[in-house]
Parts: structure tokens; C-alpha cells; sequence
């Protein structure tokens, strides 16, 4: 049966791992090798790195990132943070990644979507978006690491995004995300009944419990956190043992 | 003692030669039709598109290179798919190494529905062949396809999404796995050990 996915994100700048909360207040948390190879060790399903390095040597330090990665690890790994070309993409995958995420330039220019699946196939191309659910009730799309607000509703982008090409959602609630209140259980349900393609819950996971939630009723297919791990609030056996104890199936 | 990984427009070959690397064992990563002949180990490995792949292939003489070879030759998931007789992705005719053929997953005959592609963990039963020494029963691997490889008379394991079907392959020097040995943390490498060392 397939299982419920675990994975752990590392926020990655200038080749450390970073955390920030509610998208701010960057902290240090350790060297991003290491600490995935822990985590693969320690059973995580599969791994995210977002690079948020802002520099211009930016793409020459991820990509001798990504081989250190996939040189030491062996579970999948997702890479995410500014990419915004095919070529991007293709330095990446031939580094060793074996997924990629894009953001704000994919909806800036939606036929990159397109494009990167056509190259590469849509299993390694997975959309990320920041949503922030509004007065209004309604989730919209934020872009830019969640600084800019956009019109777009989440259901719409998501939807355009799979028929494009998108071949999984990492879906990030800007109202959950650094509070360890739990998961946004409606957006990412309504989403993951929605889509045929997989939808990772992210953003407020701080009890293990939440994380049944993201998969009962969330009905996520993973799960991403950050800092519950870097910071040893919950360690993975010891999630895994709890979810499967509820009977969420799990790899064990 | 020389592995060889098959170069095409298949994405994703590092990862494979890391995962070798990580196991102790060296490979080189080659087009060349005299060196893949030669080599004691060959792997065919692929992320893609079936018929692109298939063309490439064609277009530089490995489809017969790889149909006849004689040594232990392992195709990793699109590279397995590739080895059977047809695939229902755009309607492709592959090498015909195995004879079961390669279908779009579908919603359950009792209506259960599953999402396409398949990505993540997955158990494998059923194992046959020493390929599979010292790997339990329902150990997880990682998968990632939306179309997969029907039962048959070379199935050496099996996995259920949502119906059983072939995660591998095996006939005569041949062998197939439809899962990622290189992503699939220790259950792989053993399963690479068993294919390098055999």
C-alpha cells in the first residue's frame, strides 16, 4: 500500500540550513548535509531543500549543494528556491535531484510549468504555493516567499498548475506556518480531493497528532515541517510510530 | 569488474551512479556501444517519456544493442518499461525483452481511485531471484509512474496500487525494477549490492 509521506524542509542560505518563522527571523540550524542524512537515517520518507540565498553566486552554490546531497543521501530530495529556467532545471537534475519545486516564477509565467514537464516529466515537477486565507474568507496566492499578494485563489492556481503539467502541490498556509498549531486542514483538503496529482500539507505542524490530521482530514498525501525536527521537538521514529499506531500507513 | 550506466536522454542517470558510489562500487555512465558490450554489468536506467525514449534510442542502434546483450543487463523504471513489448504511453513498441505490457494506471475494478503519477513508498511482495537476497517481504520502495508493467510469467514482485501488478521483472540475463533502488534508502542499496555483486 502506498504510504504517508514525512519530509523535512531545510531551509538552505549560503549553504546553511535556516529557519524562519512566519517567514521571518532566519535562524541558524546546522549544516544541510548533514542534517538530511540524519533525517534519511532516522527514516524520512523524502527530503526538501529551499534555497533562499539571494546572492549572485546563488546558483553556483546550490548546484555544488545539490551533488553534495545526492552524493550522501539516499532518499529523494526535492530542490526548490528561484528557479526559474529549463536550464536551471537541468543543472539541478543532473546533480542529482530528483525533483524540483517552483513558486513565483511559475506564475509569472505559467508555460514554464509546461515546459519543465514536457523536458523532464511532471513527476519531478512540483508547484509550491504560499496561501494566506483572507477576511473574505477565500485562500489566496502570495509569491515572493509570501511578501506579495496576488488576486489569484489557490483552488484556480492549483487546478491551471496540474493541467499544465504540475505533477504534485507543495501547499504552504501562511496562517498555520511557525504557529505549531496544526496544519490548514480545509485548503489542503479541498485541494487534495480536488487534484489527481499528490498535495503536501505545510505549515503548522507542531504536535504529532497534527500530523494525523493532515492525513485524516487534510487527506494530504506528505507532510512537510521544519523547525519541530531541526529543533528535536519531535523526532521521526518516533512520529512514525505514533501515525501508524492510528492507523495511517506509513513506511516503517 | 565494470558496471556500465546506459547514457540517453532519460533524466536523473547521476543519481544511479551516486547511489553505486555510495555501495562501494564504480560505474561509468556511456553511449558507447563497444564499452555497454563489454562491460559485466550493464544498467538501463530512465525517468521520462516512453516513446521519446524509444526514438533516442533507435535513432543511435541501442534498442538491438540492448536486446542482445548477454550479460546482467537491470532497467530501472522507465528503463523496465521500456524492456517489455508495448507501452500504452503514446502508444509505443518497446525492446520486447519481457512480454508483459506496460498500461496507464487506472481506478480499481471495485471503484477505488488513486492518483497518477504514483509517487512515494510502496510495498514489494511476492520477491523472487536473488536479486531480491536478504530483502524482506513487503519492504518499501520508492516509486515514481504513472503507467506500470501488468502480471506475467517473468514477475519476481509484485505491488498493489490500487491492483497488484510487476515492481520487477526477470528473464534470462534480464532484469527489471519498477521502483528506484538508488531512492530507496537501504532496501535499494541491497538490491543494487545483490545486481553488482551477484
Amino acid at each position: 500500500m502506498l504510504t504517508k509521506r514525512i519530509i523535512p524542509c531545510l531551509d538552505i542560505k549560503d549553504g546553511r540550513t535556516v529557519k524562519g518563522i512566519n517567514f521571518e527571523n532566519i535562524r541558524d540550524a546546522g549544516d544541510p548535509v548533514e542534517l538530511g542524512a540524519l533525517y534519511a537515517r532516522q527514516g524520512a520518507d523524502e527530503l526538501v531543500f529551499l534555497d533562499i540565498t539571494a546572492t549572485v553566486e546563488k546558483r553556483k552554490t546550490l548546484r555544488e549543494l545539490v551533488n553534495r546531497i545526492s552524493h550522501h543521501i539516499n532518499i529523494p530530495f526535492t530542490v526548490g528556491g528561484g528557479i526559474s529556467s529549463v536550464e536551471d532545471v537541468r543543472v539541478l537534475l543532473q546533480n542529482g535531484a530528483d525533483k524540483i519545486s517552483v513558486n513565483t516564477a511559475a506564475y509569472k509565467n505559467p508555460q514554464l510549468i509546461a515546459d519543465l514537464s514536457r523536458e523532464f516529466g511532471s513527476q519531478c515537477v512540483v508547484l509550491a504555493i504560499d496561501t494566506r486565507q483572507e477576511a473574505d474568507g477565500n485562500w489566496y496566492v502570495y509569491l515572493n516567499g509570501g511578501r506579495t499578494r496576488t488576486d489569484a485563489l489557490t483552488t484556480d492556481w492549483a487546478r491551471q498548475a496540474v493541467e499544465l503539467g504540475a505533477g504534485e502541490i507543495l501547499l504552504t498556509s501562511m496562517n498555520h506556518d511557525g504557529t505549531k498549531q496544526g496544519f490548514a486542514l480545509d485548503i489542503t483538503g479541498t485541494l487534495a480531493a480536488a487534484l489527481p496529482v499528490p498535495v503536501i500539507a505545510s505549515g503548522g505542524g507542531g504536535t504529532m497528532q497534527h500530523f494525523v490530521e493532515a492525513f485524516t482530514r487534510g487527506k494530504a498525501d506528505a507532510a512537510l515541517a521544519a523547525s519541530i525536527f531541526h529543533f528535536k521537538e519531535i523526532a521521526i521514529p518516533e512520529l512514525k510510530a505514533f501515525l501508524l499506531e492510528k492507523g495511517i500507513s506509513i513506511r516503517h | 569488474m565494470t558496471t556500465v550506466i546506459i547514457k540517453y536522454n532519460a533524466g536523473n542517470i547521476q543519481s544511479v551512479l551516486y547511489a553505486l558510489e555510495r555501495i562501494g562500487a564504480e560505474a561509468l555512465v556511456t553511449d558507447d556501444h563497444e564499452k555497454i558490450v563489454s562491460a559485466d554489468k550493464v544498467i538501463f536506467p530512465g525517468v521520462g517519456e516512453a516513446s521519446t525514449a524509444m526514438q533516442y534510442l533507435k535513432e543511435r542502434n541501442l534498442d538491438s544493442l540492448i536486446r542482445e546483450l548477454r550479460q546482467p543487463v537491470l532497467g530501472i523504471c522507465l528503463g523496465m518499461q521500456l524492456m517489455c513489448t508495448h507501452s500504452e504511453e503514446n502508444d509505443t513498441a518497446c525492446l520486447g525483452i519481457f512480454e508483459e505490457s506496460v498500461r496507464k494506471f487506472q481506478p480499481s475494478a471495485n471503484g477505488e481511485t488513486v492518483k497518477v503519477p504514483q509517487i512515494g513508498w510502496n510495498n514489494i511482495y511476492g520477491l523472487k531471484t536473488d536479486l531480491f537476497q536478504g530483502v524482506p517481504e513487503n519492504s518499501y520502495c520508492y516509486f515514481v509512474h504513472g503507467y506500470y508493467a501488468a502480471l506475467g510469467q517473468h514477475t519476481i514482485a509484485k505491488t498493489d496500487y490500487p491492483d497488484p501488478y510487476s515492481s520487477a521483472l526477470h528473464r534470462d540475463n534480464f532484469y527489471g525494477v519498477q521502483f528506484h533502488p538508488e531512492k530507496s534508502a537501504r532496501v535499494g542499496e541491497q538490491i543494487l549490492k545483490n545486481f553488482i555483486e551477484r
